[in-house]
């Protein structure tokens, strides 16, 4: 119990010094690092307070996708850095940022430190009419039965944000391939572990999505660690990211929230309500909409981190029109 | 038989954790960066090696050891392969040229040529 509380303590500590050294880091590039550190950091947070499903969601998404989105756009901007490092915003304007930055994480300790004890809790009522939905895990039964608008909105709104992506491209480059992900030059190491990789994390992905049902996992967690493939893939220089204007490539964006629009939208009529489903099929239909948004997820995902479409270099499209 | 074991798993866990700590000395101290990735990928490799075996009599046979063998494999794996990509990244030019009057016998290895060849 006290080796256990001694642990805790240390953790705790280490996760608010390195978010203090983040917060502090002068050059964003070693901020974006210590970034992807505290999300494993949390990661075992999760893990301590028995949260397994937040626990992969943080380490997948949070630490895992977020960070290589970050330390993306920190090698990006870094050429300007030194330039708006100079200026700054004064003294006093920090002060009023530190100050409204420190209520809003004093608002937040009082509302979690001043809960009732015990705190009110619907989680009687979830585990009691779990068993109507087919589902084992009671956070995969919230997420798609009683807080589906929200799952919904979620993998919706991921598609307006790889829309905000493409439309940073230029005008002569659209319609072309994302351009973040420059091949690695030929001869290294890494067309070798893009080669033998992908089919264990592929494997590992789908068991993450066909678990989520009744274990930890589930379609975002499954869906981050088949996008790490791909881009695995593409970062290597095996696979050319698709156009795009590719009609299948756009068709797979949306095939997940279409699914969960529609099946929801048949719930009106045959369970009475939206997003309602008939009890009968409840675990089919959830399983279809955790299938078709594993795949939406996975290529929005790969996508954000390929960037906007770029303009071609010459030699690709000769050598294309040779062929 | 289970005291014994459970002296295996001890003493497997904490050979694994002096790696580790040696690996993070390697990783402060070491002068450059190819001898820090040296230290790092010793604790990578053996140091989780070791608290693998050590933690494969905790855990049920079969289904528990074929996944913590697998966390051990794939960590070999993307070490390795970190390792090379972070070391050719690194690897200072003048090794570059120095190869390339050893493949040409006439040129002797410090000859003007060979450094302005940048």
């Amino acid at each position: 119990m006290t080796s256990a509380l001694v642990v805790d303590t240390a953790l705790v500590l280490l996760v608010l010094g390195l978010a203090l050294w983040i917060t502090a880091a002068r050059a964003a590039y070693g901020a974006a690092v210590g970034f992807v550190a505290y999300g494993l950091l949390l990661t075992i947070v999760w893990v301590r307070l028995a949260a397994v499903d937040v626990a992969m969601t943080e380490a997948a998404l949070g630490s895992g996708l977020t960070g290589l989105l970050l330390l993306g756009a920190a090698a990006r901007l870094a050429p300007y850095e030194a330039a708006e490092y100079q200026r700054r915003p004064g003294l006093g304007l920090r002060v009023l940022v530190g100050v409204l930055c420190a209520a809003l994480a004093a608002g937040l300790a009082a509302v979690v430190l001043l809960l009732p004890d015990p705190a009110p809790s619907q989680a009687l009522a979830v585990a009691a009419h779990l068993p109507a939905t087919g589902l084992g895990n009671p956070v995969t039964g919230v997420l798609m039965a009683y807080r589906a608008v929200d799952t919904l909105l979620e993998s919706v709104v991921l598609v307006p944000a790889l829309i905000g992506v493409w439309s940073l491209s230029t005008e002569m480059a659209w319609g072309g391939r994302p351009g973040f992900l420059t091949p690695w030059r030929s001869g290294s190491a890494l067309p070798l572990l893009a080669r033998v990789l992908p089919p264990f994390g592929i494997l590992v992905g789908i068991h993450l999505v066909w678990a989520g049902a009744d274990d930890p996992g589930g379609k975002f967690q499954g869906a981050a660690v088949l996008a790490a493939m791909w881009i695995l893939v593409m970062v290597a220089g095996l696979r050319e990211p698709p156009r795009v204007s590719d009609r299948l490539m756009r068709f797979l964006l949306v095939i997940g929230p279409l699914c969960f629009i529609g099946i929801g939208a048949a719930g009106i009529r045959l369970a009475g309500a939206f997003l309602a489903y008939p009890e009968a099929y409840a675990k089919p239909l959830i399983l279809a909409i955790e299938v078709g948004l594993t795949i939406s997820v996975t290529a929005v995902l790969g996508l954000l981190l390929a960037g906007p479409p770029a303009p071609e270099p010459q030699y690709q499209r000769q050598s294309r029109r040779r062929s | 038989m289970s005291l014994a074991l459970d002296l295996f798993t001890i003493v497997a866990v904490t050979l694994g954790a002096i790696f580790f700590l040696a690996g993070t000395v390697g990783l402060l101290r070491f002068p450059d960066t190819l001898t820090r990735l040296h230290a790092l990928t010793k604790a990578d490799n053996l140091g989780l090696g070791l608290v693998v075996l050590g933690l494969l009599p905790q855990t049920t046979a079969p289904f528990g050891w074929i996944g913590l063998i697998a966390v051990w494999l794939l960590a070999l794996l993307s070490g390795a392969t970190v390792g090379q990509l972070l070391a050719e990244a690194v690897r200072p030019p003048e090794w570059d040229q120095t190869r390339t009057p050893a493949a040409s016998p006439d040129v002797p290895p410090n000859a003007p040529e060979a450094s302005s060849h940048d």
